[in-house]
């Protein structure tokens, strides 16, 4: 497996605390890799670092053959990473289809364009009816297909998905989970931070456990969810 | 009463110069939530370059002709210290608390004062700035002067123009995308950094047109004239609504509408007959101010605070 994503001991600070200290992970082509971990625990902070919002204290982040811990955030997106971000935040006053164009905002290939943004509606049939609405006015769990439409609108590489399914009715859960997999079945290639841990590890290829800065535990999805100690923190057993 | 039609007549074209002002003050708060009380000072720069420019021209050339020189002196003066200052004196405090670059945006405003005062020739005291001659244009219910015609066609020229590209344009919709949600913006590509320039020059350059409009109205420009003209268009940004541009012309129309029509008025209300005049325009100005923001604390066109997200 070739990797696409290699973080090598990163740290991360606000001001003078340390939010992230000292992790390594890869993401391989192809695969859903997980990260899991309680509140606080510095997955957010994990993303945000590697899409440039935020800069490490130290550390690499190799990203297909590219050192990115020096590139500034807006040019993160044109090497093929997309971010959707913990909380959706979509453009709130823009229209949804005015949303998904600015997620192809450095595109030029129109016609591609326009293509994709049908793929994206046909992948979540309800945002094609409400293309005129504004994104402000939709449901959570509308605002999050939109948040993951939008991401997928810059063609990435890699898809970083920051708690798609905080805050979403079981049954919208399952079927942001289900759009998970279907993309993985077209061979894209995602980092996905989720509290919901069975759903999550259950899907993925590798899954990374952090606790307060660090990764404490790693493995298939498989082996953690079969892991006593992921049995006990994450999915609530005991 | 029949003087009210004049009247009107006056206080729009003091709205469409408050308004024109009231942009720069808007998009920059839209997009950085900066206060740019220097902007009062950067109309003044944009009066003095576009007076520079006259000057340099040979003289006795007409001044239609020489209006568009005018306009691209005031606009290069102005564009050019506003993204000065943003490049020097507020990006560095982008990240420092917000009392920081507010005031730093004060000894700013300040400074550009002392500067014209002090190194522009003869701006100790009031410059004479070109104007048109000739009788007001009678239009039966109201005269229009000769030197407001600039502001009347380019002040919804320019509103026009920023609508257009606002909405139209790639970098209009990165714009509205910055003011919405930076960090998700820069997530979508979008050089912010570029974006707060597009912005302080947008403007800046609203505010040189302005600033020619305000010298052939009153046939002079000087350091002081950003204060109150500044302290006005703030006003009309916050009326209409701080960080919408169309709140912007509409917080202006109002505000201009108003304060004509409380000077030309209020003495004539039983007991206010030593409020009246134009002694008191401001304090009026003022008055419609905080009568605004209790009723309807996000201003004309603002959105509630919650929308921001
Ligand atoms: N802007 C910030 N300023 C200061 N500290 C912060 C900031 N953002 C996060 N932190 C701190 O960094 C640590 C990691 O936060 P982070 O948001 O990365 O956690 P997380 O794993 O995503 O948690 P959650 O599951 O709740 O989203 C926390 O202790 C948090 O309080
Ligand atoms: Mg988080």
């Amino acid at each position: 497996m070739t990797a696409l994503l290699e973080v090598e001991d990163l740290r991360v600070a606000y001001g003078k605390i340390e939010a992230v200290k000292g992790i390594s992970f890869k993401v391989n082509q192809g695969e859903v890799t997980t990260l899991i971990g309680t509140n606080g625990a510095g997955k957010t902070t994990t993303l945000r670092t590697l899409s440039g919002l935020l800069k490490p204290t130290s550390g690499k982040i190799l990203f297909d053959g590219a050192a990115l811990d020096t590139v500034p955030a807006h040019k993160i997106v044109s090497l093929g990473l997309a971010h959707s971000p913990e909380g959706r935040h979509i453009f709130p006053r823009m229209t949804i289809e005015e949303n998904l164009l600015l997620g192809a905002f450095l595109r030029k290939d129109s016609a591609g364009i326009t293509e994709d943004i049908e793929r994206a509606y046909t992948l979540f049939p309800i945002l094609g009816e409400r293309r005129k609405q504004a994104a402000g006015t939709l449901s959570g769990g509308e605002q999050q297909m939109l948040a993951m439409g939008r991401a997928l609108m810059s063609r990435p590489k890699l898809l970083m998905l920051d708690e798609p399914s905080m805050g979403l009715s079981p049954l919208m859960m399952q079927k942001i989970m289900a759009t998970i997999v279907e993309l993985k079945a077209s061979g894209m290639t995602i980092l996905l931070v989720e509290q919901n841990a069975q759903a999550a590890l259950s899907l993925s290829d590798q899954g990374y456990v952090m606790q307060t800065g660090h990764i404490v535990l790693n493995g298939t999805g498989a082996d953690l969810l079969r892991d006593e100690s992921v049995r006990k923190s994450y999915l609530g057993e005991d | 009463m029949h003087e009210l039609p004049q009247n009107l007549a006056n206080g729009l074209m003091l709205g469409l110069m408050y308004g024109l002002i009231a942009v720069g003050y808007t998009m920059v708060y839209g997009i950085v939530q900066l206060i740019n009380f220097a902007h009062g000072e950067i109309f003044m720069i944009g009066g003095f370059g576009a007076l520079t420019a006259y000057l340099a021209l040979p003289s006795g050339t007409s001044l239609w002709l020489a209006l568009p020189v005018m306009l691209v002196g005031g606009v290069i003066a102005s564009v050019l210290v506003a993204t000065g200052a943003e490049r020097f004196a507020y990006r560095p405090l982008r990240t420092a608390p917000r009392l920081a670059p507010l005031i730093t945006a004060i000894g700013l405003s300040i400074a550009l004062q002392q500067v014209v005062w002090a190194f522009y020739p003869g701006a100790k005291k009031a410059r004479t700035f070109p104007q048109f001659h000739g009788n007001p244009i009678d239009l039966g219910a109201f005269q229009l002067q000769r030197n407001d015609i600039f502001l009347l066609i380019a002040a919804p020229l320019c509103m026009l123009i920023l609508a257009s590209f606002v909405r139209l344009t790639r970098t209009g919709r990165a714009m509205q995308a910055t003011a919405q949600d930076p960090d998700t913006a820069k997530l979508m590509g979008i050089n912010t950094d570029r974006i707060i320039v597009v912005a302080f020059a947008l403007g800046a350059a609203f505010a040189a047109v302005a600033a020619v409009a305000h010298g052939l109205r009153y046939g002079q420009v000087d350091f002081m004239m950003g204060f109150i003209a500044g302290l006005k268009a703030f006003t009309a940004a916050v009326l209409g609504g701080i960080g919408n541009i169309y709140g912007a012309m509409l917080g202006g129309l109002v505000l201009g509408i108003a304060e004509s029509l409380a000077t030309a008025y209020i003495q004539n209300v039983p007991g206010m007959h030593q409020l009246g005049g134009a002694g008191w325009a401001n304090v009026w100005a003022f008055v419609l101010l905080i009568v605004v923001l209790l009723v309807r604390p996000q201003g004309l066109l603002g959105e509630r605070v919650a929308d921001r997200a």
